[in-house]
């Protein structure tokens, strides 16, 4: 199953909520699309919901690391919401996990942006 | 990348028939998706005239997949530390790393042209190191 974004506000933080998979050709472009289109509209609390994201490849992990930095760069704030477990274990193998602000619970997440 | 999806397909159905359990399907599925990636990507480099060669064996104690290119080949020892400080916000670069994070063994084979990887997982459930 390829990746599918829907995005919604909550609380002045856009959501992006993903499902599918996170690859090489299988999503890596959609997400990219999909940050800068954010960035390029000034949005700064940018949140990830990667709960219904099934697989992830080095390239996906690529693709989060990216969004990332875009983020940093331009002054917003990438955080992540609800990793599966096997996106938590990739992370944590490639100590991504350090890197990132993650949390399980969206309401925690939204206020964390304030 | 359309055969790549039917790599990554064919070593989780065989992981599934020597009985792995789902961490162990995703690890060894991840891992030649990973390699089938490398070999058409930076082996081959996308060259509809060079061929990526992939073998899965089932030795009955290890499950085993040998995905080879037609590439320039390369040196496993001198791609980067992904781990690394000055390495961690790069965009690429986790490939091998991964491979050899969830295999049980990885080789590398120069062939000129061309590199061959061969991932082993072992079957026996008390191998893994």
């Amino acid at each position: 199953m390829a990746l599918t974004i829907a995005s919604r506000e909550v609380d002045g933080v856009t959501v992006l909520d993903l499902s599918g998979r996170i690859t090489l050709g299988e999503g890596s472009v959609q997400l990219r699309d999909a940050i800068r289109d954010l960035i390029s509209k000034g949005q700064k609390k940018i949140l990830l919901n990667l709960g219904e994201v099934n697989y992830i490849d080095s390239s996906g992990l690529g693709e989060l690391v990216s969004a990332y930095t875009t983020a940093k760069n331009q002054g917003a704030s990438l955080k992540l919401l609800k990793l599966t477990k096997k996106v938590h274990d990739l992370l944590q193998l490639t100590k991504l996990y350090t890197v990132f602000d993650i949390s399980d619970d969206e309401a925690s997440a939204i206020a964390s942006f304030r | 990348m359309e055969s790549v999806s039917e790599i990554e397909k064919a070593a989780e159905r065989m992981a599934e028939e020597a009985g792995l359990n789902e961490d162990e399907r995703f690890h060894v599925s991840m891992a030649v998706r990973e390699a089938a990636v490398n070999a058409v990507l930076h082996g081959n480099q996308y060259d509809p005239g060079r061929k990526i060669t992939v073998v899965f064996e089932n030795t009955g104690k290890a499950l085993v997949f040998t995905i080879a290119d037609q590439g320039n080949g390369f040196v496993p020892e001198e791609v980067p530390d992904p781990l690394s400080p000055e390495n961690l916000l790069r965009g690429t670069g986790r490939g091998i790393f991964l491979i050899r994070q969830l295999m049980d063994e990885v080789h590398f084979r120069q062939l000129n042209p061309g590199t061959e990887l061969r991932l082993v997982k072992h079957l026996a459930p008390d191998k893994k190191t």
